[in-house]
Order: C-alpha cells, then structure tokens, then sequence
C-alpha cells in the first residue's frame, strides 16, 4: 500500500499533487463561503475546454527541442484571421465554424513555416525569440486590423466606417456551436453544464496529435527533441523535423483560439492575443511537461488543475477576504508556475 | 642540493576509476634539477598520474588513490591545486590557461601582483592597494628572461602566437618563487620546431638552476635530448624506466605499444584479395581538434581495417567525414559509386553504418528508451519497424517488432538493464556502448564504422565487444572499419592498420607488423622501408 501511494506520488509529482490537494480543498471549503460548487465546476470544465487546444500547441514544438510555444499569439493570429473572414462571409453555424477554420489552417501553416524558419536560426533561444515573435506579430495586427478590407457591420467601428473594432461579437454566427453539440444542461440556467461538443473536439485533437507521434515523422521530430545530434547521425534532416513541428503547433493554436472564441462568445482583436501564451504554456508545465517533453496526459492534467484553479481560487478567496482579487491571484499563479517551471529546466540540464 | 633525498619520489601509487584500474604500483622517484621524461600512448596513465600529484579534486571525488607520494622526503597529500602550489609543484598545461585579455604581465603575475600603498587600503583592506606596474614589468621580464626568451610583455596573450603563449604560462610558474618542481605536459605539442627548440633550451637552463620537472612528450627525440631519465607507462603500469644514453627511439616506441602481440594477431587467417569495397581519395574533414588533411586508402570487402594514431592527429575525423557528420570534401566512393559527403542520410542509405566514438553526445538519445536507441536509425533509413496504414498513407510506428528486435539484440549482446524500456541514461558505459552496436546491426550495413569501440568500458566488456565485431565480420560478412586509440587492440582484431599522423596516412601495415613499425608511424617518422607505400592499399 506505502510502496504503491510512493510510486504514485513517484509518477504524478509532488507539484501536482500539492495544487492537486489545493484544489480540492477549494471545492470542500466553496459551499462554506457560500459558492456553488455545481456552477464552479461547471465553470471549470468550460474553461477548460476553452482552452484545452491552446495548451496543446505546447506539445509538437516541446517534443521537437523548439522549447514552449511562447509565440502562440502568431496562431491565435490566424486563427483571427479565420473567424474574421468567415463572419465577413456571413457563415453561421457549424458550416460557419468549420469556414473559419478552413481559412485559418492555411494562413497558420504560412506563418509557422515563416516562424519556423527564424527559430531554426536561433537554436537554444527559441523560447526568448518566440516570446519576441509572438509580441511583434501582435503589434503588426493591430495596424492590419484598421487596414485589412473587412466591411461587415456588425465588425466595424460604429463611428468611422472602417477598421476592425476591438471586440467583435459571434453571438448570430457560431457562438457555442461545438459547446452545445450533445450538451448536457445549459450554461444559461444555472444548472450543472458540460460543453459536450467542446471535449470531443478537445479529445479528436489529441488523439491526432498522439496518433502523429506515433508515426515514422513524429519518432523523428521527438528523437530531434531528445538528441538533435543523434537524430542528425541517423539521417534526419534536423530543420525540417523542427519547421514541421512548429507549423503544427501553430495550426493548434489557430484552432485553439476558434474553439476558445465559439466559448466566449467574443473575437478579441489588436492587443487580445498578447498574453494568450502565458496560461497555456503555465499550464502543460503544471501538468508536468518538461520544456522538451509533453504528453497528452500533461496537457489533460495541466488543463484541468490550472483552469481549476484559475476559476475557483477567485470566487472562494474572495468571498473569503470580501474583496476582488482574482486578477492579482490569477497572475500570481501563472506566472508563478511558468517561473517554477523554468528554473526547474536548469536543475533537470545539470 | 644532492643531500641523497630525492625531492620527489612515487612509492606504489595505484589508482582506480569506478573499477576500472588505470594506474598500478607506480614507483620512481626525481632528484633535485633532474628532468623526468614520462611518455605512453593515449590512456596510458599518464594524465592520471598527474592529476594525483597535482591533487586535483578529481582524485579525491573518486575516491582518492593508493601509495603514498614524497616530497623533500616527507609524505604529501594535496586536497586541491592550490596546495600543490604552495607546497612548490608547477604546472604548464597542454590547454591554455591565460586570460586573452590581459597582457602578458598580467597573466604571469596574476593574483602575485606587486602593489603599492594607497590610502583606501586603511578602509578597504589589502585587496585596494594600487597595482604597481613598474615592479611588474620588471619581474614578468626577469621571469621571461630566466628561460632565455624575449617577449614584449605589453601584448595581450589574445595576440600572440602559439609559442609565446607556451612561454607565457612557463614565466609564470617560474615567478612563482617557490617552485622546485614543474610538471610540463606536452609543451612543445603546438610548437613549431624552431621554438620547440629553444624551449629546450630554456628548460636545460631551468633545470640547471635546481628546478626539477616533469616533462610529458609524444616527441620521442625530445624526450631523449632532454631527460635525464625516461619512464614508459603502457596500460597504467611502468613498463620502462631507463636513462637515454641506455636506449633509442625505436626501443622507446616498441614499449609504449608493447610487444607481446604477435600471437593473438596470428589467430586470423590471412586473407585472399578481394575487390575494394570503399575507396578514399584525398579526403579532408573539418572536425575540430581532429582534422583530416589528405588521406587515401582503400578498403577491400570483408576486411576489418583499423585505423590508428594518436590523439588529434584526425584518426577520428576519416568515419565521421565519410558518414557526413562534419564538413568534407575529396571522394569517397562505396562500391564503385562515388558517394555525396556532408549528407548523413545518403552515406547510410549507401550501406554504411556508424557506431561514434561520442556516445553520450552522437550515440544515443540518453532520455529515451533502449528500443528507440536501438530501432531508430533502421526505422527512419529503412522503414523497418514501420507499419503502413491506410494505404501507405501513415506510417505508424510498430512498437511490437521493436520490443521484438531489442530484446534479441539484448540477448544476444548481454546487455544488463532491467527491460527494453530502460532509458539509456541509466546504463554502464558498456551496456551504452553495446546499444550503439546493436543499433548499428539492426540496419545490416555492408560497411560498419566503428569508433573507440572500447574507450570507457571494462574489460570484459571490452571482449565481449571485439568478438562480436569478429563474429559479425565472419557470419555477416560485414566490412569493419574500427578506429581506436589502443593499438594492441586494433592488431588483435584486424587485418590491416593504417596509422594517422597529422591528418594523413602515414603508413598501412599487416596487423602483424611489429609494433616498433606502428610506433614510429605514429610519431610522424617514417621508417625507411615505407617511403612508397603511404596512401597506398594494398599491404
């Protein structure tokens, strides 16, 4: 029994179950302060759902050796791009969404090969430029979105007549149209509600992208990630493994952000995306992933803890100290996860 | 100073790394302005020794050495460097250890400045007096002198050319007022022959004034010039220890390699001629510290050829160049087709396969398992251990045939681990090393590069790893091209050797050539008998 609680312990990490602990602590001491806990975990699952595909974006370019995918804000990009154009196009409802995405895959496959090819050139940096590149590429968008040709009304400035406006509504064009697919309950009523659709799409990604490491490409790209030299003395063209993994790692990010918007009911333009990578990439570090290692039980895990933890520390502390704090302690554990993680990296190297 | 007590003497010393005995009863002792001549091949010992004397902490961390060493008549035993410094021992390493930014006064004196007053050292302390730079061009250029050299001592050690660096670190342990012994390994290694010279010079001078040495040289007729004395080690033992007018180059080369040999050689069959299988034209490659300058040879089917030398005289560049690890150029032809160098893939699709010397950092994905190790290359070259889906369309990895091979090839090379998915981190050196066989097996090469297959490992894995190379050879008929830095080795395994010296072949010789012959290649002197015979092929 004490060996198999150690090996237990051995497997998950002490890191999870500590936060792990935590959160349930959260979810016993939330009907004391007066917090639902069917609507807390109904917030939780959307959440992650939400966000579930963001975080699997971190994985293709972890296990090739590219780091944590700190420019995810490139796919979110496309992703935009996507949702933008589909919306100009007047496409509603399901047809509508996968429009979106049919638009978006191609302009994320350009971009990550263009991302691809500046990190290939800065090896053993990636994760400092990526963060550059994600930054840079936002603050280029946000001149494309004045000037990009987009004339529907519903996403233009009231006033001027042109230009993309910040927030951009999908309320009568896709809005919650993977998440009510099968659906249990209703997020309106205050019922217990889980965004069925949302998960099997969140599961069909990670099936595929488990799927893809397990064929002849995806052994290479983790060989690349483990030992580039090794991979390079088996034949393997390093750069191209790498440019793969970083396309397909943007792709995931472009479908991220539309599942994410479909959600939230809302397309974040200009300096939305900016800090999008930070949650998701403190997220598979909290599922356990390493910066050249991640699996999908990391992202499942990762998700679920830090969404969790996201949603329910605000509602219960606050209702415990009687002030708003959710946004300080919100950023105190993304953050705070990103920097354990990272520092754990040099420990792991030594 | 000749009071009978010798200032250094090495009772026994003996010294053992992770079971892996390298040093054993060790006994020689150095009297006062004496010079000590120590040579051996490559693993020999010699670093080792070295470092025991020097106390590095090395030593102490793997569980520190036997015997007892004495200096002036009383037992030392240094914890770290800085004691033996204190205690008078020098030493002039074969790396560079100046500051490129500082000038040549400045390395000589650094940490032994001479300082004037000034009056923040009442609130900061000694370590805020002001340097003086007039004393300290004055004692770097007394130093200087002292080895009977000029050198401008405002350089900086960044601009100066190889030689005068040499010269630097020997000033600087000659400031040092206390030395009475200096330990020089390989100081005339990056020499030109003219320097060289007068290092020798200054160093007769050095000695001459009382100061004993060390001096560690792969150039036996310096060695011979300038010692007094001459220890051989071979195989962490003093096989050799005799005085230069008792003996000669060839003496000298025939003890470091050892002689004894010709038996285990003998047990292969000499060989019937056969067609070339790979032949090299002019081969360069650019790998750093083991350049490859022009070398030519040729191969012939079924042979097991050993390519041998010295350390960084590029004997490891020739597999790595030909399997396009490193930039190369000059022709390589497999079988009659030329082959496209630089590209990794081409060479193993061409039959070739390579166990590196680097198994940590080429060899083997250390984080993953001992079926990836071994499965990977077959996999991505060949499309074994794949199984198509979907029409071709996806090639799905097949775990099964994997788990299969790998636990045959563990089998059948002995290979200790708890199962097939072991990471290749948790392995002994041998194990390692027995993977990276097996993984060059799994593709079937027609041609297998095999380099270092036996540094770092103990000896019965040691034999286990030869007699496979054998049994492979004769049961697959596999074309083996092993490099190693242990001749003995390579002339109880193969047919032929060719020795490397300053990135050309400087010879190729039948296995049972005398090791005498062997030595001098390495030396770059080349015996009478062979002027026609370098680049040449067929022995």
């Amino acid at each position: 029994m004490v060996a198999k609680l150690k090996k237990f312990i051995e497997n998950a990490g002490w890191p999870r179950i500590i936060i792990g602990l935590f959160l349930v602590s959260l979810y016993i001491a939330a009907p004391m302060v007066n917090v639902k806990v069917l609507t807390s975990l109904s917030d939780t699952l959307v959440r992650v759902g939400m966000n579930g595909v963001l975080v699997l974006a971190m994985v293709p370019m972890v296990q090739s050796g590219c780091g944590l995918n700190f420019g995810l804000p490139l796919g979110i990009i496309a992703g935009l791009l996507g949702a933008t154009t589909s919306i100009q196009f007047q496409a509603r409802g399901l047809a509508g969404f996968g429009f979106a995405m049919l638009v978006a895959v191609p302009i994320a496959v350009a971009l990550g090969f263009i991302y691809a090819q500046i990190l290939n050139r800065v090896k053993g940096e990636e994760m400092m430029i990526a963060t550059y590149v994600g930054f840079s590429s936002v603050a280029v968008m946000c001149m494309a979105w004045l000037l990009l040709p987009f004339n529907s009304p519903v996403m233009i400035w009231g006033y001027g007549g042109s230009g993309l406006r910040t927030t951009i509504s999908t309320e009568n064009y896709w809005r919650h149209v993977l998440s009510d697919f099968l659906a249990f309950g209703s997020d309106t009523s205050g019922t217990f509600y889980v965004p069925t659709g949302m998960f099997i799409f969140f599961f069909l990604m990670l099936f595929l992208v488990w799927g893809f490491f397990r064929t002849k490409t995806g052994t290479a790209i983790t060989a690349v990630g483990s030992n580039p030299e090794f991979a390079r003395a088996s034949g393997i063209d390093v750069n191209r493994m790498r440019t793969i993994s970083v396309i397909l790692s943007t792709v995931l990010g472009a479908l991220g952000i539309l599942v994410y918007e479909q959600s939230f009911g809302f397309i974040q333009l200009y300096m939305g995306p900016l800090y999008m990578a930070f949650p998701a990439v403190a997220a598979i570090l909290l599922g356990g992933a390493s910066v050249n290692k991640a699996t999908m039980v990391n992202v499942v895990v990762g998700t679920f803890l830090f969404q969790g933890i996201l949603t329910m520390t605000p509602s219960v502390i606050n209702s415990l100290l009687q002030s708003d704090m959710s946004e300080v302690i919100r950023i105190i554990v993304s953050n705070g996860m990103i920097l354990y993680a990272l520092t754990r990296k040099t420990q792991v190297k030594r | 100073m000749a009071n009978g007590e010798p200032l250094l003497r090495v009772e026994s010393v003996g010294k053992e790394f992770f079971g892996n005995r390298v040093l054993a009863d060790v006994d020689f002792s150095l009297g006062h302005g004496e010079i000590l001549g120590l040579v051996g091949e490559n693993g020999a010992g010699k670093s080792t020794l070295m470092n025991i004397l020097f106390g590095m902490p090395v030593i102490a961390s793997t569980g520190g050495y036997e015997g007892r060493i004495l200096l002036d008549g009383k037992e030392v035993k240094f914890s770290s460097p800085f004691e033996a410094i204190d205690a008078g021992i020098g030493m002039v390493h074969q790396e560079f250890s100046l500051l490129p930014g500082f000038t040549v006064t400045e390395n000589i004196l650094l940490n032994r400045e001479s300082t004037k007053y000034n009056p923040l050292v009442e609130v900061f302390g000694e370590r805020i007096r002001t340097l003086d730079r007039q004393g300290m061009k004055k004692r770097a250029e007394a130093a200087i002198s002292e080895i009977g050299f000029s050198i401008d001592t405002g350089t900086f050690a960044a601009e100066m050319p190889v030689g005068h660096k040499q010269f630097t670190e020997i000033a600087r342990e000659i400031d040092r007022l206390n030395t009475k012994l200096l330990v020089l390994d390989e100081p005339t290694a990056v020499l030109a022959e003219s320097e060289a010279e007068i290092l020798i010079q200054s160093l007769r001078n050095l000695s001459s004034k009382g100061i004993s040495m060390i001096f560690i040289s792969h150039r036996l007729q310096e060695i011979l010039d300038l010692c007094d004395k001459i220890v051989v080690l071979r195989d962490g033992r003093i096989v050799k220890e005799t005085r230069p007018s008792d003996t000669d180059i060839f003496q000298i080369a025939s003890h470091m390699v050892g002689r004894n040999v010709e038996a285990s050689s003998a047990s292969r069959p000499s060989r019937p001629d056969t067609e070339a299988i790979l032949e090299v034209d002019k081969l360069w490659v650019d790998m750093p510290g083991e350049t490859v300058r022009d070398a030519t040879f040729s191969v012939q089917r079924g042979e097991i050829f050993g390519i041998g030398g010295l350390a960084g005289q590029g004997k490891l560049g020739i597999a790595n160049g030909i399997m396009g690890l490193f930039m190369a150029g000059g022709s390589v032809s497999v079988k009659g087709l030329v082959i496209k160098l630089n590209d990794p893939a081409h060479s193993l699709s061409r039959d070739m396969a390579f166990v590196s010397e680097d198994r940590r950092g080429v060899g083997l994905l250390l984080e993953e398992s001992i079926d990836w190790n071994i499965a990977f290359t077959a996999m991505q070259v060949q499309d074994k251990f794949v199984r198509k889906l979907l029409g071709g369309l996806v090639k799905w990895r097949d775990d099964a045939a994997m788990r299969a091979a790998t636990q045959e090839y563990i089998k059948l090379l002995d290979i200790k681990c708890t199962s097939h998915k072991q990471r290749a981190v948790e392995l002994s050196g041998g194990n390692q090393q027995k993977v990276c066989l097996a993984k060059a097996f799994v593709v079937g090469p027609d041609i297998l590069f095999v380099s270092e297959p036996t540094r770092g490992i103990d000896v019965g894995a040691k034999k286990l790893v030869l007699d496979t190379l054998r049994k492979v050879n004769e049961e697959r008929g596999t074309t083996i091209i092993m490099t190693s830095s242990e001749l003995e080795e390579l002339r109880s395994v193969c047919d032929r050797i060719a020795i490397v010296d300053n990135g050309r072949i400087s010879g190729i010789r039948p296995a049972a050539a005398p090791a005498t012959e062997f030595g001098l290649l390495m030396m770059g002197s080349e015996p009478a008998v062979a002027g026609s015979d370098v680049g040449g092929g067929d022995a």
